[in-house]
Formats: structure tokens, C-alpha cells, sequence
């Protein structure tokens, strides 16, 4: 389950960041692969669409929308709570 | 050039159903936002709104207007039967064939889109009624008005998103200057408060679910509103003539393209629409005393906007008041501007500045005089409003005391 929740964030980050899903390394910020504002909007309408889960997170507070995006680590660890949460 | 003045205003919003009440609202600082009550609303993430309440359109039109008349449209009708009244204008011979209407709307009929769009996919309906059409065009409003007031003149519809009622109005002031009119019928009108319409803006992540806190450091987004600001434009000469009461000149009017990004705004592209403006006034920076804000209470435009307003008038920045009326009746996108003008009008008027509601932290980033929460009463001789649209498009207009 995991492996696959990984995966699939990083197929979607790599999508965004028009990358080869080998180029994208956990420790990098979407700052880092060159996502702006609204390719992260992007991902996240993706990455809810892939998992059927709500992503609370608000482009004017992104610190406070309990969803970690500081980097793809990070985005992926979230995701994994989400869908554990969320389909449990 | 022939000078422009105000002879007429009419609006309905969430504030009030006409320009005394919004006036009223406005002074109060009173908030617009509430509950969102529309079909469906339990699917939406977003359940708040600055929209028009208890308003029956029965109590206006028929049932063959009303199949006629989107609800932009209606909004657009009583706000300028308000304007046209005050202003004491009819509309015959001459003056019916040169005076125009132009108005902003970013959506059109939005709730005629919806209605329809739910009839043939959602309950798999094969027709639709015949006016769909002519009800949903973004210049129905426009038509509708033209017909109803005999206006002959140029008339059009300008779309440029949370723009659209600055871009139309400054349009109206440069055919009255130019001397193509001289009497022009200018505003906007939006409603977009269906399902589909706010979900649309959901998608884009910058709604807040609870309050509209322009310059505020908690903000978190904006609110939509809904409804119509109409006024009538004219030429100072022929205003004087016949003894009308006018309300404000306008002065100056300057739009700028950003070029950069579909939806981040740029410091450098509102401040040229504000120098310009000033320049197209004649009006030194120091001479303004209040800016109506676009001021929509999200990250991105509130701490842009304060940037470009500090860019555009130096030290004197500290020194003016500006405050966004969209903390009281929401945004209401391409009809925003119109509305907002009534704030300046108020301020140039009445002496009064509306404020900037909801405000409860102070931003680094919009270390403006931003009339928190209460009312102000100030003389100001010169004003502005801001209207800075997604797709990099801002429209300024000038004003001052007659």
C-alpha cells in the first residue's frame, strides 16, 4: 500500500514538474522541480482524484492547512495519513 | 476634452436592495456574508456568501420577463432604474440616440448555465427552453437595459474578470470625454452563486470558509458576492444645464496588462494602472486621500496591492486611507467595481470611509492605513478604486469632490 501511495505522488509530481519520475528525489521541494502555485493546485486536484481523498489545503495559508508540502517526502507522508484516515 | 460627472447611482448586493441602505450598511460596517443558500449546498466545501437576500423576482417581473431576465440581468434592471431616477433623465429624441449603456460581467447568466446544463445531463432532458440563449449572454444585462431606458447610443458588455466593471466604466468616461455621448449608463452586475459557479471557484483553492478578512494576517481568501452597481455618466456641461445633482467627477481612468501569469498578480502592472490613472487625472499622488482597495482578503493580491499602492505614492502611502468594501458584500467578480464605487462616492460626498471589516492582525505586509473595522469620517477631495483582474488586467479610476 504504501510503496504504491508513493509512487503514484511521485507519478503525479514528476507529471506536474514535466520530469522523468527517476529525476525526482524525496528530499526536494516542489520549489526545487520548479512547481509554482498553481502546478501545486494541480497536484493536489490530481493526487485527490488518485486516491478519492479530500486534501484540506488552502492556497492562502498553505502553513495552516495541515498538509505538509515542504517536500516530496513530506507530500507523500501526508498522503499516506489522508488515505489511511480517510478510507478507514 | 469634455469633463465627466456622476448624476446617478442604483445597486442592489448583499448590503442592501439601494444605494441609501448599502450606504447605511457600509457606514455600520455591517457584513453581507452569510450562509450560502442555494440548491446542493451540502456538496459544496464552501458555504458562505455575500448574497442578495429575500429578494423575490416575482415582486419585479412577470413570468415573461423573468424567462427573459438571468439574474444578473435582474440586478442590472433595479439597479439602474435606481440611477436613471436620481439622475431625472428620460430618454428621447437626440439624447436616446447618442447615450449607450456599457457594463462589466465576468459570467453572464451563470445560474441560466446551470439550470440548463442540470436539465439535459443531470435529469437527461432532451430541450431546453428557447431562451436559453438570450437569457445566458454576457450582454443580456446590457440589451435588457438599452430596451427598457431607450438607450440608442454605444452599447456593449466588457468581460475582464474581477475587472469588468472598472474596464466598462472607464470606457463610458472616455466616450462622454471623447465627446461621442453625453450620457453614458455604465456599472456591472454578476451573479454566480449556483452550484456549478462556486464550485468552479473552489477548485482554485483561494476561498475562505469563514469570513473575508482583507489585509488582515489571518486572512485566508476571498468570499463571493453578488448583485449590481449602476450609475449614470454624464457631461458637466450638460449635467449643469439642467440643474442635476452631481455626485462626483470622474477624472482620470488608466488600464495596464501584466502580461506575466493567468492568476498571480504583479506589483508592477497595478502600480502602472495607478500612476496612470493618476496622470490621466492631472492629480498630484498626494492629493488622494482614500483608495477603495480590490482588496479581495487573499495572500497573494492583499500584500501585491499594498506593495504597488506603496510603489506608486511613495511617502505619501502612509498617509492616505484605503479600504476593501469586500470584507461587507463579498467579491462579486466582473460587478465588483461597480458596487465599490459607491464607497468612493460615499467618502467624496458624505465624508465618510467605508471600512475594511473582519480585521484582526496586523500584516507586515499591508502596513497601510486600512480604516480597520469602524468607519471614518475624513474630508477627501480625490480617490481612487482598484480593480486588478485574474489574467493580469487592472483598471483604476479617479475621482473627485464636486
Amino acid at each position: 500500500m504504501s510503496a504504491s501511495v508513493k509512487d503514484k505522488v511521485i507519478e503525479i509530481i514528476a507529471e506536474q514538474a514535466v520530469l522523468e519520475v527517476s529525476d525526482v528525489r524525496m528530499d526536494q521541494s516542489l520549489e526545487d522541480l520548479g512547481i509554482d502555485s498553481l502546478g501545486l493546485v494541480e497536484s493536489i486536484f490530481a493526487i485527490e482524484e488518485a486516491f478519492d481523498i479530500e486534501v484540506p489545503f488552502n492556497a492562502n495559508e498553505p502553513q495552516n492547512s495541515q498538509f505538509d508540502i515542504s517536500s516530496v517526502a513530506a507530500i507523500v507522508a501526508a498522503v499516506e495519513s489522508l488515505v489511511q484516515e480517510q478510507t478507514a | 476634452m469634455k469633463r465627466v460627472v456622476i448624476t446617478g447611482a442604483g445597486t442592489i448586493n448583499a448590503l442592501g436592495a439601494s444605494v441609501p441602505q448599502t450606504m447605511e450598511a457600509m457606514r455600520e460596517g455591517r457584513c453581507g456574508i452569510g450562509p450560502l443558500e442555494i440548491r446542493d449546498v451540502d456538496r459544496l466545501s464552501i458555504k458562505i456568501a455575500g448574497q442578495v437576500r429575500g429578494y423575490d423576482p416575482e415582486a419585479h417581473w412577470n413570468r415573461q420577463q423573468i424567462s427573459l431576465y438571468d439574474r444578473f440581468t435582474q440586478f442590472t434592471l433595479i439597479a439602474a432604474k435606481e440611477a436613471i431616477a436620481q439622475a431625472g433623465l428620460s430618454f428621447i429624441g437626440d439624447l436616446a440616440a447618442r447615450s449607450g449603456v456599457v457594463l462589466g460581467t465576468a459570467g453572464g447568466g451563470v445560474t441560466t448555465w446551470d439550470e440548463n446544463y442540470r436539465a439535459v445531463y443531470e435529469t437527461g432532458k432532451n430541450r431546453v427552453h428557447p431562451f436559453v440563449v438570450p437569457k445566458l449572454m454576457n450582454n443580456a444585462a446590457a440589451s435588457h437595459l438599452s430596451m427598457e431606458f431607450n438607450l440608442k447610443g454605444p452599447s456593449f458588455t466588457v468581460a475582464t474578470a474581477c475587472a469588468s466593471s472598472n474596464h466598462a466604466m472607464g470606457q463610458a468616461f472616455q466616450i462622454i470625454r471623447s465627446g461621442m455621448s453625453e450620457v453614458m449608463v455604465t456599472g456591472g452586475s454578476e451573479s454566480m452563486l449556483c452550484f456549478g459557479g462556486v464550485k468552479a471557484w473552489e477548485g482554485l483553492r483561494v476561498m475562505s470558509k469563514d469570513a473575508c478578512r482583507p489585509f488582515s494576517a489571518n486572512r485566508n481568501g476571498m468570499v463571493q458576492g453578488e448583485g449590481a452597481g449602476v450609475f449614470v455618466f454624464e457631461e458637466y456641461e450638460h449635467a449643469r444645464a439642467r440643474g442635476a445633482d452631481i455626485l462626483a467627477e470622474v477624472v482620470g481612468f488608466s488600464m495596464t496588462s501584466d502580461a506575466a501569469d493567468i492568476v498571480m498578480p504583479s506589483k508592477q502592472g497595478a502600480a502602472r494602472a495607478i500612476s496612470g490613472a493618476l496622470a490621466d487625472a492631472g492629480v498630484n499622488a498626494d492629493e488622494v486621500g482614500y483608495i477603495n482597495a480590490h482588496g479581495t482578503g487573499t495572500a497573494a493580491n492583499d500584500k501585491t496591492e499594498c506593495a504597488a499602492v506603496a510603489d506608486a505614492f511613495g511617502a505619501h502611502a502612509d498617509k492616505l486611507m484605503i479600504s476593501s468594501t469586500k470584507s461587507m458584500h463579498g467579491h462579486l467578480i466582473g460587478g465588483t467595481g461597480a458596487v465599490e464605487l459607491l464607497a468612493c462616492i460615499m467618502a467624496l460626498r458624505d465624508g465618510v470611509i467605508a471600512p475594511t471589516i473582519g480585521y484582526e492582525e496586523p500584516d507586515p505586509e499591508c502596513a497601510l492605513d486600512v480604516v480597520p473595522n469602524t468607519a471614518r469620517e475624513a474630508k477627501v477631495d480625490v480617490v481612487l478604486s482598484n480593480a486588478f483582474a485574474f489574467g493580469g488586467m487592472n483598471a483604476v479610476l479617479a475621482l473627485r469632490a464636486v
